[in-house]
């Protein structure tokens, strides 16, 4: 970080700084990565309930009748059979086999949808999907809006198993009513929001989309219900033991996302944007996971080696807080990613033993 | 911040405490702070010898792995064993019971600072 960058702050900058959290660079934002502590906060969300502040994310609305002939066009999943209501895991492809970004899209009203991205792929998307409105390969110009909403959203992530008991005696719907990928307008704390029984940690839990004024007054209210404030170090804790990639280490604009476990999100009977990219692509690697028995902690970079050769690299790593063991997400050559086998990791020029897993840790 | 005036420190955020010819050495108060959770110690090994500003442990928090460089030269003659079990220590104690090593101090590091040059350090990092 250059003294002379300007960072973003959320509009929960102030409340973070008071709280004494400790502040980091992200994506170009200036973020809380813990307050009492990482482990805590973590377990806070496995146990009981957590909140994060998320406003650092995009939000896209596209309005129109051919909203959603746009959007299936631009992203790999299937919006055919999302109804109004309803949220869904997509991806963006790029032209060259890999991806500007995985997203979440959201239907809120007939030919209105909302499109959640990476806080650091915010400016590079819209670009992409504006550039993919005009281009050619459309046989005549779409009728959809689309705008950069960033700026007018907040966004909080209230997750854990005590989220629904939590925050239903301040909701104006019935929250164990309340569906996962559900989305719905809600009055929470007397303030109108939007509210979405999704988020990135593998536990239950809602985001509530609300604005920039009314955040901290939430906030506020969520904290003196005793919900853990957390960082984005537990939140990427969380999202690993979970096994959600997040891009810049599991999918980047090179990396082939047919290799991950995430591939059921390209859906090959539709037509879109990339697609033939994506399918010309020869699939040498797989995303696996790794888990350590004993000591050790994998970190990102570090090489993954079958019999003394090398095979791949770990593009996530971390101590589990639930499991109390090393945990890694790792691109390997295809023929070594064997569920049950055992691989080992260079951590500073020794060679650990780590079990092929799954990339999912968790056992729900 | 704590930064105790009977040690000296290095920039790189390790404390140093000299009696005799032995040095006991260990992260400060504010590294402990940067690190978060510490959940791993990798310790040198008994009579291992040191050299000043080299690596000779690695403090490993959930985020991230810090390397430890000696602020002195010499034999390593006991390791924080309790670490093992208990790598939180550091966080809990970081000048008491979170120490690393001991070393019989041939040489010390020319890179040595008072506690009130480290605060400067440790003040333009925060």
């Amino acid at each position: 970080m250059t003294a002379h960058t300007e960072l973003k702050r959320t509009p929960l900058y102030e409340k973070h700084r008071s709280s004494k959290a400790r502040m980091v660079e992200f994506g170009g934002w200036d973020m809380p990565v813990q307050y009492q502590g990482l482990i805590a906060e973590h377990l806070a969300v496995r146990q009981a309930v957590g909140v994060f502040d998320v406003s650092h994310m995009g939000q896209f609305i596209f309005t129109g009748p051919d909203a959603l002939t746009f959007l299936q066009f631009a992203t790999s999943n299937s919006l055919a059979k999302l109804p109004i209501g309803r949220a869904q895991y997509n991806m963006l492809p790029n032209s060259s086999g890999g991806l500007v970004d995985d997203i979440y899209i959201y239907h809120l009203e007939s030919e209105k949808y909302l499109m959640v991205v990476n806080a650091s792929n915010i400016d590079k998307d819209f670009t992409h999907l504006k550039n993919l409105l005009i281009s050619k390969e459309l046989p005549e110009p779409f009728k959809v809006a689309l705008e950069n909403k960033s700026d007018d959203y907040a966004l909080l992530a209230v997750q854990g198993p005590h989220t629904r008991a939590v925050l239903d005696p301040f909701c104006s719907v019935d929250l164990n009513a309340v569906k996962k990928n559900d989305v719905l307008p809600a009055t929470l704390f007397d303030l109108e929001v939007l509210l979405a029984c999704t988020g990135y940690t593998g536990e239950d839990g809602f985001e509530i989309f609300c604005t920039p004024e009314q955040a901290p007054i939430i906030w506020d209210h969520l904290l003196e219900q005793n919900i853990t404030p957390c960082g984005l170090g537990s939140r990427d804790t969380l999202r690993l033991e979970a096994g959600f990639p997040l891009y810049g280490h599991e999918f980047s604009e090179t990396l082939n996302p047919l290799e991950t476990h995430m591939a059921w999100a390209i859906k090959m009977h539709k037509s879109f944007f990339g697609k033939e990219a994506l399918v010309s692509l020869e699939i040498k690697h797989k995303l696996i996971g790794l888990k350590l028995g004993g000591k050790g902690i994998p970190r990102e970079g570090y090489e993954v080696y079958c019999g003394g050769k090398k095979v791949g690299y770990i593009s996530s790593g971390t101590m589990s807080p639930s499991l109390k063991c090393g945990i890694a997400m790792a691109f390997v050559e295809k023929d070594v990613a064997i569920l049950g086998s055992s691989l080992q990791i260079k951590i500073r020029e020794q060679m650990f033993d780590a079990r092929v897993v799954e990339p999912v840790f968790l056992e729900k | 911040m704590n930064i105790p005036q009977n040690l000296q420190y290095l920039k790189s955020h390790e404390w140093v405490h000299l009696e005799g010819d032995t040095a006991t050495v260990g992260i400060s108060d504010f590294a402990q702070e940067q690190l978060g959770d510490v959940v791993y110690v990798e310790l040198p090994k008994v009579g291992q010898i040191a050299s000043s500003d080299e690596t000779l442990a690695v403090v490993e928090s959930v985020k991230t792995a810090s390397d430890i460089y000696s602020p002195v030269s010499g034999e390593v003659i006991e390791v924080n064993a309790s670490l093992e079990g208990s790598p939180e220590q550091i966080n809990e104690s970081p000048y008491e019971l979170g120490w690393l090593f001991k070393v019989r101090v041939t040489g010390l590091s020319s890179e040595l600072l008072d506690p009130s040059s480290y605060h400067l350090v440790a003040e333009a990092e925060a």
